[in-house]
Parts: structure tokens; sequence; C-alpha cells
């Protein structure tokens, strides 16, 4: 269970982005959270995805409930979790080739001898060409680079998966593709899935239910 | 009715050079090649050719790479260094001018009298088409100067009508960029791009990273200007965006255009008639959202067929010849209309 429990979060502590914000993931379900852009939704993604700290509220996994922040949670509880953010080329070290990038997660936890093995599993499964595994970020498309940054949320099989905006700088065909991706993995895995957007047509789709950022708040009046 | 039929296509090309006559823009065999390091080359756009009426939106759709972004910098004569540039543009011209070939035009021409003035751009991200540290009315009065020669005290007034016509609410000129919601910020970089009174306004995904509504309320407001008489060329991947206000679609793969089309037999039951144009509408989540297996190929590694034959279910031996355009499509086996 992914459990957020009257969150509050933002940047400066006395203007946080929202307050009091909650919401359940349960063991293999798949949530959309429906919002629009600027309403601190990703803020909640970062999150849950114990890249950010929480200035109140409670945050639990599978059970545990995640303390010992620092400005992260920390690290061996966040390789439960993969993320993928809306922005590729911000979320990727330029310097790097696409197969370093997808095994970023295993060097930075001390496994970088899995790394060619796992790259080699998860490219195709994200539909990226042997080719493209030594360019780096500048000499691939959009499309591309964000297939990598999905294989590398993949990279440590996380129990969840945190996709915010995910494909909202993509064309369809490559929405679908990548879509399709995240649910072979939770097929397979049985992953959690916390899909984030502004997209109702495409989060229904794709997810068991999608509830409204508006519903994860605490009623107008007691905020 | 046969679209090989000798007469079918002489219609056609009868209303291909109607529509030329009295194009707003009229491109023809635009190529646009990048020169690489070790004599390589990337091949961006390859003899793309469309005309565009006044009052009429045309959307160029394609992913990210497929050469569209590439198309309107060329046309914009915004291309880097190593870009060469081959075909014809030709952008109507004003009161009784002739026409202005966009891809023959020098730096000082384009910068003076086409960018901003006779074509009106609406970009991508209007946080970086405003200047942060002034206001919306202090830029919309700069750019009236600019554009428009308007003595010092009809400057005010000049601005507001932009700002009405874009509707962005007056009570919010005196605010800064970052003081406006992502749909305001929009509107008043869609009021900087008609200050010009250009009769061509050009889009470049103008909607990229919008929420859904705003979408629908951006893409209304283009659709207002074009309905004023101004030709619109929108540049994008949003489907569900062309759909709602394009008369007719392009769609660019590779660095062609495989199929141009009336947007309501594109979008409705008749449905495209290139497999890649319907491989793209199937991938959609509120069709099939089944995606088109594998990815495009490299520009710089075209092959010398099809180059959407290795991901086409329909390709045959003769897909590895080039399929010229015919009737609006450039396939050796286009599929009929589904209704
Ligand atoms: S020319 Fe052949 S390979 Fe290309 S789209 Fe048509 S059928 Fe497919």
């Amino acid at each position: 269970m992914l459990e957020l429990d009257t969150v509050t979060a933002g940047y400066e502590r006395r203007a946080p982005v929202f307050r009091g914000a909650s919401l359940t993931v349960a063991p293999g379900e798949s949530v959309g959270l429906l919002g629009p852009s600027g309403c601190g939704k990703s803020t909640l993604a970062r999150v849950a995805a114990l890249l950010h700290r929480p200035d109140a509220g409670r945050l639990v996994l599978d059970g545990t409930e995640v303390r010992a922040w620092r400005h992260r949670a920390p690290r061996e509880l966040r390789t439960a979790v993969g993320v993928v953010f809306q922005q590729p080329r911000t979320a990727a070290d330029p310097r790097l080739t696409l197969a370093e990038i997808i095994a970023e997660p295993l060097r930075a936890t001390g496994r970088r001898a899995e790394a060619d093995s796992r790259v080699a599993e998860l490219a195709p499964a994200v539909g990226l060409t042997a080719d493209l595994l030594t360019r780096r970020p500048h000499e691939v498309s959009d499309g591309q680079l964000q297939r990598a940054c999905l294989a590398r949320a993949l990279t440590l099989s996380p129990r969840w998966l945190i996709c915010d905006e995910m494909t909202a700088m993509l064309d369809a065909s490559t929405t679908a593709a990548l879509v399709a991706a995240v649910e072979t993995y939770r097929a397979e895995t049985g992953a959690g899935l916390l899909a984030v957007g502004h997209d109702r047509v495409l989060l229904n789709r794709w997810c068991d239910r999608t509830v409204e950022w508006k519903d994860c708040l605490p009623p107008k009046e007691t905020r | 009715m046969n679209a090989a039929d000798p007469t079918v296509l002489r219609a056609l090309a009868a209303v291909t050079a109607e529509r030329a006559e009295d194009a707003v823009l009229s491109v023809r065999d635009l190529t646009v090649r990048f020169r690489l390091r070790g004599g390589r080359s990337v091949a961006a756009v390859s003899d793309a050719a469309f005309d565009l009426g006044a009052g009429e939106c045309l959307a160029l759709v394609g992913e990210s790479g497929c050469g569209k972004s590439v198309l309107a910098s060329a046309l914009l004569g915004l291309l880097p260094g190593n870009a060469e540039t081959s075909g014809t543009a030709l952008l109507e011209g004003e009161a009784g001018a002739g026409p202005t070939d966009l891809l023959a035009a020098d730096e000082k021409t384009l910068a003076r009298t086409v960018r901003g003035r006779r074509v009106g751009l609406v970009p991508q991200s209007p946080a970086g088409h405003l200047t942060p540290v002034r206001t919306v009315r202090s830029q919309l009065e700069e750019t009236v100067r600019a554009l428009t020669g308007t003595p010092r005290r009809a400057r005010r007034k000049a601005a507001e009508d932009a700002a009405e016509r874009a509707a962005f609410p007056a009570g919010h000129l005196d605010r800064y960029p970052h003081e406006l919601s992502g749909g305001l910020a929009q509107r008043a970089a869609t009021a900087l791009a008609l200050i010009g009174d250009a009769r061509l306004l050009l889009a470049d995904e103008p909607t990229t990273g919008l929420d859904r509504e705003l979408v629908d309320r951006t893409v209304d407001e283009l659709r207002r200007h074009v309905d004023e008489g101004r030709g619109l060329l929108l540049i994008t991947h949003d489907l569900a965006a062309a759909a709602r206000i394009a008369d007719r679609v392009a769609v660019m793969y590779a660095g062609r255009i495989v199929e141009t089309a009336p947007a309501h037999r594109f979008f409705g039951p008749a449905g495209p008639r290139h497999p890649y144009a319907r491989g793209l509408l199937d991938a959609l989540p509120d069709r099939a959202f089944t995606p088109i297996p594998g990815m495009p190929p490299e520009l710089s590694a075209l092959p010398e067929g099809c180059a959407f034959a290795p991901r086409c279910p329909l390709a045959t031996d003769l897909c590895a010849t080039r399929p010229e355009p015919h009737a609006g499509v450039a396939c050796h086996h286009p599929e009929h209309p589904r209704a």
C-alpha cells in the first residue's frame, strides 16, 4: 500500500503548495491523479516518489512509515519506487549515454556489475534499439530519451511507479508505446502505479481509477 | 470514383492551382538538409508542398523529430548555419505587391518585414516569449511602436486593442508575466503575435503542457483569428487540438508530408488513407490506444524507398521505391476510406 495521509508540502514553510492531501494506492493498483497545471499535484508526486520531504503528514509505504527524511527519504526506501517526469531533457544527465542513464540507479547502489545485463533486458522492453544506447541525450529525440528515463525508473524493479505527466510532451504513438511498456512491467511484477496528469481521456483509459486533485484535499472550510 | 482516374486527377490539379493562386502561403519542393561533420547529412525536410489560404487553418502533425518544427524555422529564416534549404515558399504580398519567397529573402528583409509583421508568431512557451521584467502593457506598447510606428499618444489605445483581440483582460495589463496563469500568458503572447496584423499566423506547438480545457480555449481563440481572414499554420503533435480547429491536416513522417486531407475526412469515419496516419490516430487513448510498432528512422540514414516500410503492415516489394504523392497521399497501397 502507498498511503499519503494529510500531507502538507511545498518549497517555503509558510506558504506550502498544498495542505492536507490524502491519497491511497493499493498494491498492484493503478491510480490516475487528475488536476490542472500548477495545482500542486507534481509536488505530491515528488513526495510519493520519496524525493521531497513533506512539511506535515505521513507517508506510509507497504506498512512502514517513511521517517528519517533529509531532503529526500533514505536511499534504501527510495529503491522501492521508480519515477518518471514530464521533461526528459531536465531529468537526464546530458553527459551520459542512454545505457549509462538506464544503469544509473545500479551504479548509485554499488551494483555496477549488473548494469550490462539489466540494460540489455530493459532496452527492448521500452522499445530502444542497441544503436541508440551509445548515444547521448542531444543525439536522440524527446520520445527516445523518455523511453530511456522510463527504463531507468524500472532498473531496480520497483514495487511502485510514479509517472508525473510522463507523456505530456509526446506524440500519440510514443504515448501509447510508453503506457504499454509500463503496463507490461506491472503485469509481470504486480507493481502499483500513480500516474499524475491533466489528460482525463488518457488517465481514464490507462488507470483502474482516476481521482480528482480537489478530492484529495480536505473540504474547503477546514483548509 | 477511382482516385487514379485522369479526370479526377485533373480536377484535383485544378483545385490545387486555384488554392495556390489565392494562398497566403504557397510552399513547393521545400527541402532542408543539415550538413554534419564527416560529410554526413540529415534530411530534415524533403519536398514539402502545401498551400494555405486566407481564413484557413492547416495543421501540420507528426511526432517530435519528424521535421515539422524545422519546416517552420525554414519559413522564418531561423535555421542554423549548417542548414541548406531549397524550394520556394511564397508569402502573399501586401497591398498589391508581389509575393515574397521566404526561402530566398535575406535576413534583413525577414527581420524587418516578415517575422512578427507579415507572419505572426504564436510561441510554444509563452513564458519564453514574454520579457519577465516588464509588464504586459509595456511589452505590447513596445511591440506596437516597433511594428506599426504608431505615434506615442495612440500606443496605449493600440496596445489595449491588441489585448482585447486576444481576449486578454484589460485589468491584467499592468501585471508581470510571472503573475499570470498559463492561459493568460498564452493570450498575452498571442496578443503580441497579432499586433502586426499579419495575414499569416504560425503557431508552433502552442498547446504543449497546457491542460485540456486551456488547450481548447487556446485553439478556439486561434480559430477566431482564422475566421477573421488570417491563414494559420498550426504545428502540433496534439491531434485533439488539430481535430478541434483545422480545416486541413498535413501529416509529416521522416521529413516528408505523407498525406494531406480535409480535417473532417481525416478525423471522421472515413479516416486517413496513409497507413502511418491511420496508426497515429489508432494510438489515441480514445481509440485503440495501440502504438505503431518500432520507431521512426534516422533522418541521417533514410532508406531509398518508403521511410515507413519497416513499420508498415501493408508494405510490399513495391515499397522499396519511394511513393510519389498522388491525390494527397504518398503511399503505394493507400487504404480506402473506411466508410
Ligand atoms: S508505401 Fe508501402 S510501406 Fe509505405 S506506407 Fe504505403 S504501403 Fe506502407
